[in-house]
């Protein structure tokens, strides 16, 4: 632990801030603290961590003990079976016996486009000749592996093995490497399975109980609906709603008393509305239970979703089916065992009495946007369905291959497996690398296909990976146009961040993790099973109780996940209990426990994905966590989890929350208080973090502003300069900023800024700062001030073809006098360009040629040309780069890759843009001398001049604090000044103090003299430090003009598009204000002159084409004429002739000529 | 009705620019023909000559103050702006990379050597030296590097290992040799002339020698050598020869009534220390009648020391005890310069110069006004 340097010792360390061990530590100051002890523990990106780890080391063999076992059909003797599954650690694909090491770096396969992953061996025991024999450690696959995760080699290295490994310390890793690039498997919000929601239709006034079952073998929904008064149950393979008596009599045959008893207890309200149900099953007929089963199984779809089976197998009878169907398939994750229905008649009958409560108060129906009904799905998760998947696939390929092989009359030897499970192994490793590549998430058996799933990670700040990290994308669509999903939670309250969502089609549906939000991966429920009936006495099975003592007043039904468990009557006493336990460490402490009052209901969830957060115990009024603990903690001696253990610190789930009350600070205790929170300011996320009194800004601010953190340049890893990305943006001279907030030294944001401390002034200066735009000093300019540096790549592989061709290096080509031509000015003897060249818009960076000849075999006289063509890659930005690097390797695939790496260092211009940590952007408008800059007394001369109109409407008061504490703490040199956390006191008098006893004005406004007239300003300036970001879109980028250019080859008009060099479209809409405008010249001009005018040949007697003055059709030349019209007219009039549509033209002169 | 002649005070309130709380009086000049009716106010040279007065505060190398008096906010503002952008120093300006194997990347590493500031004989840098001007022809631009309008620098630096270095050191510095390149390590290669002005103490040579440039490991190396030349510093701000130049106006503080007793010392508290002074009250000031002072024999009053020192924080104003007892304002032609030399030249040699070339500017305009006439 001690070694571990992960930058949180610096907040954990007693002298930190100018505190000394000596100082008293106050419980109420210094809480904070538990927070990086916190992070160092879980990490900024743990959940995907936990998550994969989980995969790795236990969902991955549960998968296989599943489906451990294959039988032959052929040959009754034979078994395989799967004994254990192991994920190595990451290895070299293409690693062979005579290459010295096989273990990989992740920087290694960035470069070399190679997939981080590690072999998955499996031990196997199967039979041959009567004897079982035991195989250990047979490769299966290889599996991709997430970065710093148990498998990872990063995890637990030191700074000093992540740097020889080449590795920034500060990435949070969490992502995959996929043939070279860097992927992120985004977490996915979803309604919680197992789960019963209630709901009402607003139209039809109906209510209706759904539960989504998900168990291994399937997914599937099922619902229980109040429909004009009667109640029907419903599911997918069945062909319509059946009467939920005729359900309840299937399941068990239960008596219709029983049936009432365990739907409405003693409640005449309850009983009186369910009693028409009766009605239903009598109509139909039905009294017993073998009736209810073939009523129900004459109703269940043929071909359902065992289509396979019931194709092998014989027909089965309704009853049967019927059966089948209630077993199986309905709520299928309530098991039956041994033919023993009544615990799934009490879920359905649980069901049906919520939705009967519902119906009588609206008031009880479920939330659909309650975070607590949601459950996040993590990587792991999601390669773990894909992975069972696959798995199955396999498994099902390799006893193809077994049966094929057992086929075989006269066989020479016996069945050895291992061959075959490499082989079709190597499906399993495809497919998850496909998934991952392309983000579709094709779950078979679950009809699962989603798209989008992964993302390629952002590199272009550090703060860019960071949020991609924390994303949570919602499977809702995005066109819909509601609100409810959108909207913020508020029991999104210290889980979800509620400033960080994009604007626009995504805005709320797309949203990030708070900054100490944990995801619980899956608890196993047999513990906890073992527990509730040993906490308080009187808890007893459900499953000895009939309806009227379950729904006796008083008597709470204890959940576990969702399914009714048991049953006791001192449900306070019990839930204390179960909570002192979990505070003890004897259960997890991930399992949530609350109390729901209205459906008298104990829960207990034990899933993962549900969404929880750390808060301090509180007692009897008095908070759990003393000063020692933080003395211990500075010291080193404890950790979280060490408080965790002990009972001062315990995690609520969502649900759990609203059981608790808790206490923001120490002051708000009472004697009611359950929990106190750590710190205020985690309810904000990783990139909401980043602003400084964002409490102090008008909501949306904080929201524009975690937009464009993301979008702002800076530096983005210890190791960027050994990157070679697609694309990636650095700042010359970042700083940290001058005002941080304690989230920002968590994420480490202080050691990989994107911004520069600028000294601004808020003035009206010339007018080319109106809507926003700022004015910038030349002299800062000159001296580094927003220098930035865009590298750029260009990747060249050198591709082998079947005919044993392949691509290769060209030389230099010389002109006539053996000078070298001026395109390949820039390239080296080798055909690569020389690093540190200047390359300009058109010259060769690699000169590749590839063989003419890709298609001959080479065998006799078919050999085909030995000549090669060039195919260089050439630069076509117009503003020159030079070459920062060249690599030469060669990928898995052991072709030749060449990567070039273009730099080009850029000095703010006008038009780039600009923006501080307040949802403030602006561009530059001008950029003005030094010495036409005002000044202050003591010669401060602003960098940045910003227009005060930026501020009565936008009303970020941060900026304003922001500014005035960065002044303080500058002229006072005290870092410690230099803090906006939210939620904290705003300390305006000591800054203003400070500023005083240095001789400014306590307000920040200074007297200024215009350097201009060299007159004082008659106001005087607020001015001070802001921190700036300079943000990705440049005007390099963008500035974009053409005269003359290419044109599309179909329909001669002008490109499109800047990198096409294009023209700008004059549409349609603008055409028709010319049109309405009559400027006839102009519409000429745009439209054909200097678009696709064309000359053509029109007979006027068959109104067709001609050609030459010559018309095919009347095979004449007497009255064809020449006329101009647009090409691509005439290019459709020629595809209607192509497809039989005749198209004549007729023509007139609008000012016939005089009669001759 | 018949012009009264200004009073002296009139004519003292005029010089003054009003420093209220929220809004500063009076910014313009008023002092030019016609703006009072009745009043003359051409400009006269014998006049201004006995106005004009300049005193200095303090006169080092880097950095000199001074008060320049009696003039026009425009002519003093016309000097600070050439101080700061029309004086010409030598800085690097071209530079030659022939090897950079450090992390620092090239166009970055000749930015950097850009903005350091050098010194050199006075003589050569100012009198010797001229301007170099790019060739519009590319192929010419090698020949038009001579010894006077050409200096000649080289930085070699490759870092190795410090075979001396104690065993487990972690200190990159004493772990290797050139772990940090320093503007020290610049060195100066003389040509032609340029021995005779810049040898010994005079020889060209970074300002400031612990100017780190780069960082190198073992193994990395920086070769390259850079071409000065004469520049201004209108065309990159490392040509300015001042880190700052800029003027304030003297502050006047006027306590209009008396501030006596434990407020004294709180209107002392609201400026620098040595702006106001704490006196007792003498027995014949108390003894004055209409004074103020009346029974306030031994009470100390605040009395204004040194209003120069004054930052103009504003802080009385703040406080309601002060109201209408002190009145604050700058004089309008009294400019308190600050100049701070990057160190080429001598601080004060700066604002001479920026008066040489305000001179020889205001010729060249006389000349093409007359060109203009004719």
């Amino acid at each position: 632990m001690g070694s571990m340097d992960d930058g949180f010792e610096a907040l954990l360390e007693p002298f930190y801030n100018g505190k000394k061990l000596t100082d008293p530590i106050s419980t109420k100051e210094d809480k904070y603290q538990l927070l990086p002890a916190f992070l160092k523990v879980k990490g900024l990106v743990k959940q995907h961590i936990d998550s994969y780890n989980f995969f790795v080391e236990q969902e991955i063999k549960d998968i296989v003990r599943a489906n451990r076992s294959i039988r032959s059909d052929q040959e009754k003797d034979f078994w395989l079976e799967f004994t254990d599954i192991r994920v190595g650690t990451p290895t070299r694909n293409d690693y062979s016996d005579f290459k010295a090491r096989d273990e990989v770096t992740p920087m290694e396969c960035r470069l070399r486009d190679m997939t981080y992953g590690a072999p998955v061996v499996v031990d196997i025991t199967y039979s041959r000749d009567r004897k079982k024999i035991v195989r250990k450690d047979i490769p299966l696959c290889r599996i991709p592996v997430m970065l710093k995760s148990a498998k990872c080699g990063l995890s637990g290295a030191s700074n000093a093995q992540m740097e020889i490994m080449n590795e920034c310390p500060l990435d949070p890793g969490g992502y995959f490497i996929i043939n070279g690039t860097e992927k992120v498997i985004l977490i996915q919000e979803q309604l919680s399975k197992n789960r019963v929601i209630v709901e009402a239709d607003e139209k039809t006034g109906g209510v209706s109980a759904s539960v989504t079952s998900s168990t291994h073998e399937r997914k599937s929904k099922t619902y229980v609906i109040l429909k004009k008064d009667r109640i029907a149950l419903n599911h997918n393979v069945l062909v319509e709603p059946i009467p939920i008596v005729i359900v309840l009599k299937a399941l068990g045959g239960l008596s219709d008393y029983e049936i009432m008893e365990l739907v409405a207890g003693g409640d005449a309200r309850y009983q009186d509305d369910f009693l028409i149900n009766f009605d239903e099953a009598t109509k139909a007929g039905v009294f017993t239970q073998q009736q209810a089963l073939e009523y129900v199984g004459v109703r269940v779809k043929m071909g359902g979703p065992k289509k396979g089976r019931s194709m092998a197998a014989p027909r089965r009878s309704p009853v049967e089916e019927g059966l089948d169907a209630l077993a199986n398939l309905i709520i299928a994750h309530v098991t039956i065992q041994d033919l023993d229905f009544y615990p799934k008649a009490i879920y359905i009958a649980m069901m049906v009495r919520r939705v009967l409560m519902a119906a009588h108060n609206p008031k009880l129906v479920d939330d659909r946007d309650f975070v607590g009904n949601k459950r996040l799905e993590l990587a792991g998760q999601l390669l773990s369905l894909l992975f069972e998947d696959l798995f199955k696939m396999f498994v099902s390929s390799l006893k193809g291959n077994m049966e094929y092989f057992f086929k075989k009359p006269n066989r020479t030897s016996a069945y050895d497996p291992v061959g075959p499970i490499s082989s079709q192994g190597q499906y399993i490793s495809q497919g998850l690398n496909r998934a991952i590549q392309s983000g579709n998430w094709s779950v078979k058996r679950f009809n699962m296909n989603r798209a989008g799933v992964t993302h390629v990670l952002s590199r272009l700040s550090y703060i860019a990976a960071l949020g991609m990290m924390t994303r949570i994308s919602s499977q809702f669509e995005k066109t819909r146009k509601v609100s409810g999903p959108r909207a913020l939670q508020p029991s999104q309250w210290g889980m979800l961040c509620p400033s960080d969502t994009p604007e626009g089609e995504a805005c709320g549906l797309v949203k990030n993790l708070a900054l100490m939000t944990h995801i619980t991966t899956n608890a196993d429920e047999e513990p906890v099973k073992n527990w509730i009936f040993s906490l308080v006495p009187g808890v007893e099975p459900i499953r000895m109780f009939t309806g009227t003592e379950m729904h006796r007043p008083g008597s709470y039904i204890i959940h576990l996940n969702g399914t009714p468990f048991a049953l006791t009557r001192h449900p306070k006493q019990f839930a204390l209990r179960f909570k002192t336990m979990r505070r003890r460490g004897h259960i997890s402490p991930f399992i949530g426990i609350h109390i729901n009052e209205h459906f008298s209901a104990v829960h207990i969830a034990t899933d993962e994905g549900r969404i929880c957060r750390p808060y301090i115990i509180v007692r009897e009024g008095k908070s759990k966590l003393k000063a020692d603990h933080l003395k211990l903690l500075q010291l080193g001696r404890a950790t979280f989890d060490d408080f965790l253990k002990h009972g001062v610190i315990e995690y609520l789930d969502v649900n759990e929350e609203n059981d608790a009350l808790i206490a923001i600070t120490e002051e708000d205790i009472n004697q009611s208080t359950t929990h106190m929170e750590i710190e205020p300011f985690t309810i904000l996320g990783a990139v909401a973090g980043l602003i400084p009194f964002p409490h102090h800004n008008q909501s949306p601010r904080n929201t524009y502003q975690c937009a464009m953190g993301k979008q702002a340049i800076g530096a983005i890893a210890y190791n960027q300069f050994n990157r070679i990305d697609t694309l990636l943006y650095t700042l010359v001279y970042p700083q940290r900023p001058m005002v941080i907030t304690k989230t920002i030294q968590l994420i480490h944001y202080d050691k990989l800024p994107a911004g520069q401390n600028a000294t601004v002034v808020v003035m009206s200066y010339s007018g080319y700062d109106i809507e926003d735009a700022l004015v910038l000093n030349k002299a800062s300019c000159d001296r580094g001030f927003g220098r930035c540096q865009v590298f750029r790549k260009y990747t060249a592989e050198l591709q082998s073809y079947p005919n044993g061709r392949k691509d290769r290096l060209g030389g230099i080509q010389k002109d006539d006098e053996g000078r070298t031509i001026a395109k390949h000015a820039c390239l080296d003897k080798d055909g690569l360009a020389v690093v540190g060249y200047r390359v300009h818009s058109g010259e060769t960076m690699v000169m590749k040629e590839t063989p003419l000849d890709q298609t001959s075999t080479g065998i006799g006289s078919d050999r085909g040309s030995d000549d090669f063509k060039p195919a260089p890659i050439n630069y076509r930005i117009p503003d020159p780069a030079y070459i920062d690097k060249v690599m030469v390797s060669n990928t898995e695939k052991n072709t030749a890759i060449v990567k070039v790496q273009t730099r080009q260092t850029r000095r703010p211009e006008l038009g780039d843009k600009f923006s501080s940590r307040h949802g403030q952007k602006g561009v530059v408008g001008i950029i003005v001398d030094q010495e036409d800059m005002p000044f202050s007394d003591s010669g401060l001369v602003p960098d940045i001049i910003m227009n005060p109109h930026g501020f009565p409407s936008r009303m970020t008061v941060g900026k304003l604090f922001e500014c005035l504490t960065g002044k303080a703490s500058v002229v006072a040199g005290r870092r410690d000044y230099g803090f906006g956390d939210a939620f904290r006191d705003h300390p305006v008098e000591e800054m203003g103090k400070a500023l005083i006893d240095h001789g400014f004005s306590w307000e920040g406004k200074d007297y200024f003299t215009s350097g201009i007239t060299g007159e004082p300003h008659e106001a005087y300036l607020f001015n001070g430090p802001i921190y700036y970001q300079r943000l990705k879109h440049m005007v390099q980028d963008k500035m974009h003009s053409r005269s003359r250019g290419p044109r599309a080859i179909l329909t001669r008009q002008p490109t499109e598009g800047r990198s096409r060099d294009g023209g700008l479209r004059l549409g349609e809409m603008e055409r028709d204000c010319l049109i309405a405008y009559g400027a006839s010249q102009l519409l000429l001009e745009r439209l054909m002159i200097s678009s696709d005018g064309t000359q053509v040949d029109i007979c006027e007697r068959c109104g067709l084409l001609g050609y030459k003055g010559y018309c095919q059709t009347c095979q004449s030349t007497s009255q064809v004429t020449q006329m101009t019209m647009p090409y691509a007219a005439k290019l459709l009039v020629q595809e209607l002739i192509s497809m039989n549509v005749g198209v004549r033209m007729q023509l007139e002169d609008k000012f016939p000529h005089p009669m001759r | 009705m018949p012009h009264k002649p200004p009073t002296k005070e009139e004519l003292e309130r005029r010089k003054i620019v009003g420093i209220r709380d929220e809004i500063i009086t009076d910014v313009t000049s008023t002092d030019f023909p016609g703006h009072y009716p009745g009043e003359s106010h051409v400009w006269d040279i014998e006049e201004f000559r006995q106005g004009v007065r300049v005193e200095f505060h303090q006169n080092d190398p880097l950095e000199a103050s001074f008060s320049l008096i009696g003039v026009d906010a425009s002519i003093a503002n016309a000097f600070r702006r050439i101080m700061i952008a029309d004086i010409p120093t030598l800085a690097i300006e071209t530079v030659f990379i022939n090897n950079n194997t450090s992390v620092i990347q090239d166009e970055v590493l000749a930015h950097r050597l850009g903005l350091i500031p050098f010194q050199g004989g006075h003589e050569g840098l100012h009198k010797f030296l001229k301007w170099w001007r790019k060739p519009t022809d590319e192929s010419e631009v090698n020949s038009s590097y001579y010894d006077f309008n050409t200096v000649s620098l080289r930085l070699e630096v490759a870092c190795t290992h410090n075979d001396q270095a104690a065993p487990g050191e972690t200190d990159p510095t004493k772990l290797y040799k050139h772990a940090h390149v320093y503007a020290r390590d610049i060195e100066f290669c003389p040509v032609g002339r340029q021995d005779r002005y810049f040898s010994g103490a005079d020889a060209i040579a970074p300002v400031n020698p612990d100017i780190l440039i780069a960082k190198l490991r073992p193994g990395q190396e920086i070769n390259l050598s850079m071409h000065m030349h004469k520049g201004v510093g209108s065309d990159h701000a490392k040509f300015s020869p001042v880190a700052t130049a800029s003027y304030r106006l003297l502050p006047t503080i006027d306590i209009t009534r008396p501030i006596l007793g434990a407020d004294a010392a709180k209107f002392a508290k609201c400026f620098p220390p040595g702006v106001i002074g704490l006196q007792k009250v003498t027995r014949t000031e108390a003894a004055q009648t209409g004074s103020g002072y009346e029974g306030h024999e031994g009470e100390v009053r605040a009395v204004v020391e040194d209003p120069m020192r004054d930052t103009v924080s504003r802080e009385c104003l703040r406080h309601p005890e002060f109201k209408d007892k002190v009145k604050l304002g700058r004089k309008r032609d009294h400019f308190i310069y600050l100049v701070e030399s990057t160190g080429q030249w001598h601080s004060d040699a700066i604002f001479l110069e920026s008066v040489t070339h305000l001179k020889k500017r205001a010729m060249d305009l006389e000349k093409q006004v007359i060109n203009m006439v004719r």
